[in-house]
């Protein structure tokens, strides 16, 4: 047992840590403060606090455990709420009221519950790490996959079926002579990525029901995204959308270092809200890490690996997952914090010069794989981060080094969020490099998808240079070809692009609906570009009142959407049509 | 990895002084972050804090003016407590200094306990998302850019700008729509001049609020560093008063800025590397700490709201001050020097100011269910005559199309009707919205696409008159 020899905000130094290990977790003084040592140096530890150390004293006594940094992975995740150091935050209340308590000890996964197992290994299989020998029925949408835990093979022993807390045996597997217990639950040291066979390409459209994301900048399963953007341009909205309404088996959301009344405002909904394709309810495909800006700063570090460390447990079942962290500039914050009190050479800004590989490290972890062990099957962990640049400024450390590794940037525009332009993401900055792995996806559902996609874009990008143009000439002054454009630019910003998260139909739009949505305006540029040709004058054109239905498209629910949209073309057709004085 | 070393670093020596850091010995038993008194070779006493520990040397940060001639020499005295703050229920109605002694003449409170001034966190599951809707009275706060109770909402000013008015007209008339209920106000003035301070409290005074308000006050000659307590102090307060007294407490912080600038000037003495603009990396989670305090709490019946006041250096919102501010509050309201200029009162930019907590704060059973629609066209004209201005100045107003002249006088309508109002008028939240339908007549109806049809027909006056009538 050590004692502290020196403490300097988190960073502490222990004594007499002789034996200790790089990465091992110490408990400090008489609380038992979670502390990690992230370096040795003869017989001192270097130990960083993942929990406020205000009134440590010099010689109270620091405990090695032996353990590394590990996630708690078994049945009793789905739902569940944690802390940065995978402390159910239910427990925490039960055991010490509403505030934390630093020291206070809260186990991850419930330790008293029955869980029913079923195996599909039988008495004399060979099986290896990753192999899948039984299953737990988790949630009505989780069926959890129980694997052999990595260095464990041989042959089973036995297995039994029945009622099991995640501390008692189920099976067990003998090799040379040897006989090794198997449980529901295992450990996996989080900084570590887990094994995989093989490593996949994304591909396959991860569904959000956001049409600017699906339609216009796509998502594969299996990648990684990031969205940075200035205080309240709409960051955690849309990572809170993505965690409603992406179509994947199970989501992840990491709060990290934001704010309490948001997470509890997840919660609150997530109770609430049921799966658009399943009608279950929300929360039991859901996981929750909570780790807000007023609870310790380096835990932010943590919360982020314990979250993508059970994203990928999950991906290894076979699983879609989705990550979300809000907000990874906070954990880099951490980083330099920590960095300081180190007194390493600072990089930019103050951030630590391995500030862009930790981010790497994380963001590496996405990706659709071929899983280990049998039966064969693919599971894909995607990721999106939100990243906060002070002052709303991207050439910032911590933006630049995200872009560098993600395939996908949402750009939040601090100008549109001032309109209430929501989603406020910018459709001339943001790209999507998934646009070929999703075309097969695509193409199923929307034939010349990519078409359409390619000419609203062009259209945007058109708009935007008119609008230089505009500014000094005014839009009166304009041809009638570039006044219809324009006319055409606002459809597509406003009647397509825009999606309010808080209405109630248009919250969530199935992909099929985005593209007729956006066809149809294609649809009301062609027909009005040939009543111009035909000598009708921009006028007759905005006066149209198909504008306004086209407008509230959005609003119509998705069962009745495929007849009410054949039906606005034909009173687009005929009235747009009718213009051009009989002529077809 | 080597032992980082603090002390030993450019050959100092142990006892020593750098700037206001004494390096002494190490001293048995002292806590980390502890408040120690220094006793200068003067015999003069000064509070320090323990700032880096060790087996080796004690690092203490001496508050309060005093040169490295003073603290040679100096001896340190541990008190082996952090700080804290006595309370109880007659905190109510007392005045006391940034460091929390009486300044109303009064004796100390009989206290009931002692918090340490620093709280603990909230466990996020244990919150209870704010959701009542908190009527100001003032139209583009309650229209626009919704108070809940239990939110953080910042006012985003710049010097000379009316944020006092604007801050003591929303302490005078804020209510829970239809309630009357226990509630206390906490006022902390940081580095704010003596006028100011008791601008509060006279307007608190004239209110009747003044026996349920606690007022910490540091005013611009206090020490400096007393800032770095002072809002702390309001906060422990209102800790106490909501989550054991059950009252709804508001609490309001000016000038945020002064305490930033505190926290700047502690962080040069400490050597610290500094992040953007001198400003130390941690202020971010610094000031989270203290605004995260706000909130509400599953099965307690108080709650608290923050409303904390800061001046924009140079107006400029995205100085580090109101940047990282805006990343932690539940929105801000910002005043914008055009519309003052404007002869506008209260000066709200609208786009600027944002209320993140409106969402659950509205609709209806809450304030009417034509809110958010009202809320969404409103933004939306608005933004559309302003565009229109800012094109105008260059081509003319008479280049634009009638449907965008239109828009154009929209837009100074909207300024005049909706922004502007008096400072002692008080709206109700339906008279706000009747005011957003009156300026929505003026515009073709079409172009109403953001209001679903049914309350088209409700409210629009040209219906809702003849369906009256
Ligand atoms: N998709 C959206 N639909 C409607 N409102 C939105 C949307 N995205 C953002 N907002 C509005 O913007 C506010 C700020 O968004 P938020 O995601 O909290 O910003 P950030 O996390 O970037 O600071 C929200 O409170 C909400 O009012
Ligand atoms: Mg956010």
């Amino acid at each position: 047992m050590g004692k502290i020899w020196r403490v300097s905000g988190p960073l502490v130094i222990a004594d007499d840590m002789k034996g200790s290990q790089v990465y091992e977790i110490v408990e400090i003084g008489k609380e038992g403060i979670v502390g990690e040592i992230i370096g040795l140096e003869r017989n001192k530890a270097i130990v960083q606090a993942h929990e406020d150390t205000l009134g440590l004293k010099i010689g109270e006594e620091v405990r090695g455990t032996g353990k590394i940094l590990s996630a708690e992975l078994g049945p009793g995740l789905v739902a569940s709420i944690y802390d940065g150091l995978q402390k159910s935050l239910l427990t925490l209340i039960e055991n010490t009221g509403s505030f934390i308590r630093r020291g206070a000890k809260a186990c991850a996964l419930p330790r008293d519950k029955k869980w029913q197992f079923t195996p599909t290994a039988k008495v004399g299989d060979a099986v290896s790490e990753g192999d899948i020998i039984g299953s737990v029925p988790e949630t009505s949408l989780i069926e959890h996959k129980i694997m052999l835990p990595s260095g464990i093979k041989g042959r089973i022993k036995e297995i039994r079926k029945g009622e099991y807390t995640v501390e008692e045996p189920i099976a067990w597997v003998e090799f040379n002579g040897e006989v090794k217990e198997l449980k529901l639950m295992q450990e996996w040291p989080v900084r570590k990525p887990r094994a995989y066979k093989q490593r996949l390409d994304p591909s396959g459209l991860l569904t959000t029901g956001m049409r600017i994301l699906d339609y216009m900048f796509p998502l594969a399963l299996g990648g990684k995204a990031a969205i940075p953007g200035g205080f309240g341009t709409g960051k955690t909205v849309a990572l809170q959308q993505l965690v409603r309404w992406a179509q994947t088996h199970l989501n992840i959301y990491v709060g990290c270092g934001e704010r309490g009344n948001e997470m509890a405002d997840v919660l609150y909904s997530f109770r609430q809200l049921k799966d658009p394709r399943t009608g279950k309810m929300l929360e039991e495909k859901e996981i929750f890490l909570a780790n807000t800006s007023n609870m310790p700063v380096v835990a932010r570090e943590a919360s982020i690996f314990v979250g993508v460390t059970i994203g990928e447990y999950f991906r290894d079942m076979g699983y879609d997952i989705l990550l979300v962290a809000d907000s990874t500039s906070r954990w880099a914050e951490a980083m330099r914090e920590m960095g300081g009190r180190l007194e390493e050479m600072p990089g930019e800004e103050g951030f630590p010069s391995y500030m862009g590989s930790r981010l790497a490290s994380f963001y590496e972890r996405a990706g659709m794989v071929e899983c280990l062990g049998s039966p064969k099957r693919k599971g894909a962990l995607t990721i999106c981060g939100a990243v906060s640049p002070p002052g709303a400024d991207f050439s910032e450390p911590v933006t630049q080094s995200t872009i560098r590794i993600v395939d996908a940037l949402y750009a939040l525009d601090v100008s549109l969020a001032n309109k209430r332009h929501f989603p406020a993401i910018s459709w001339l900055t943001s790209y999507s490099l998934y646009v070929d792995a999703v075309k097969d996806w695509w193409n199923q559902f929307d034939p010349g998808w990519e078409n359409t996609r390619a000419t609203a874009l062009k259209i945007l990008q058109q708009e935007a240079e008119l609008e230089e143009i505009v500014r000094l000439v005014g839009p009166e002054a304009l041809p009638d070809g570039d006044k219809l454009l324009l006319l055409v630019a606002r459809m597509i910003r406003e009647d397509f692009l825009q999606q309010s998260a808080y209405h109630e139909v248009d919250t969530y739009c199935m992909p099929v609906k985005a593209g007729l949505m956006l066809k149809t305006i294609i649809r009301f540029y062609e027909l009005s570009q040939e009543m111009l040709n035909s000598g009708a004058g921009i006028d007759a054109i905005r006066s149209s009142p198909v504008i306004r239905k086209i407008s509230r498209m959005k609003e119509i629910p998705h069962d009745t959407f495929e007849q009410r949209t054949k039906e606005l073309w034909l009173e687009m057709e005929q009235n747009l049509v009718g213009h051009k004085g009989g002529i077809t | 990895m080597n032992i980082p070393s603090l002390y030993i670093k450019e050959g100092k020596a142990i006892n020593k002084a750098k700037g206001a850091l004494i390096i002494a010995e190490s001293i048995p038993g002292i806590k980390f972050n502890e408040i120690v008194d220094v006793q200068l070779s003067s015999g003069q006493i000064k509070s320090g804090q323990a700032i880096d520990i060790s087996d080796e040397a004690t690092v203490v940060q001496v508050f309060g003016g005093v040169s490295e001639v003073d603290l040679l020499g100096s001896k340190i005295r541990c008190k082996g407590e952090t700080l804290k703050l006595a309370v109880s229920a007659d905190i109510l109605g007392r005045i006391f200094n940034g460091m929390g002694e009486p300044m109303d003449g009064a004796p100390p409170i009989i206290p009931e306990s002692y918090l340490d001034i620093n709280g603990e966190p909230i466990n996020p599951a244990s919150r209870m998302p704010p959701a009542e809707f908190i009527e100001t009275g003032i139209s583009s706060i309650d229209g626009l850019n919704v108070l809940v109770r239990g939110q953080k909402l910042p006012i985003f000013s710049g010097s000379g700008l009316p944020h006092n008015r604007i801050a003591a007209q929303i302490i005078r008339q804020a209510a829970v729509k239809g309630k009357v209920e226990k509630f206390a106000i906490v006022f902390g003035a940081i580095g704010i001049s003596y006028d100011d301070a008791s601008f509060f409290i006279r307007n608190l005074e004239r209110t009747g609020a003044l026996e349920r308000t606690v007022a910490f006050i540091n005013t611009a000659s206090d020490p400096t560093i007393e800032r770095i307590s002072t809002p702390r102090l309001a906060l422990t307060t209102a800790e106490y008063l909501a989550w054991r007294r059950n009252l709804h407490v508001l609490v309001v912080l000016t000038d945020m800025t002064n305490y930033c600038e505190a926290l700047r000037e502690l962080s040069a003495m400490r050597e610290e590397i500094p992040s953007r603009r001198g400003y130390p990396g941690y202020m971010y989670t610094d000031l989270a700490t203290m605004y995260e305090r706000a909130g509400r709490i599953s099965g307690k019946e108080g709650s608290i709201t923050i409303m904390p006041i800061l001046t924009m250096p140079d107006d400029d919102i995205t100085h580090p001050i109101p940047d990282l501010t805006g990343y932690i509050t539940e929105g801000q309201i910002v005043l914008s020097r055009n519309l003052e200029r404007k002869g506008v009162y209260p000066p709200i930019d609208v786009f600027l100011s944002l209320s993140r907590m409106m969402k659950e704060g509205i609709g209806p059973g809450k304030t009417r269910e034509d809110h958010n629609n009202v809320f969404m066209q409103s933004y939306a004209a608005y933004s559309e005559g302003c565009y229109l201005r800012e094109i105008s100045t260059i081509i003319g107003a008479e280049a634009l199309s009638e449907r965008d002249k239109t828009y154009l006088a929209n837009a100074d309508e909207f300024e005049k009707k909706f922004i502007s109002q008096g400072e002692f008028e008080k709206r109700k939240v339906e008279d706000t919205l009747d005011i957003g339908w009156e300026l929505f007549s003026a515009l073709p109806e079409e172009d109403l696409k953001l209001i679903s049809e049914k309350f088209i027909k409700r409210y629009l006056p040209k219906y809702s008159k003849k369906s009256q009538a």
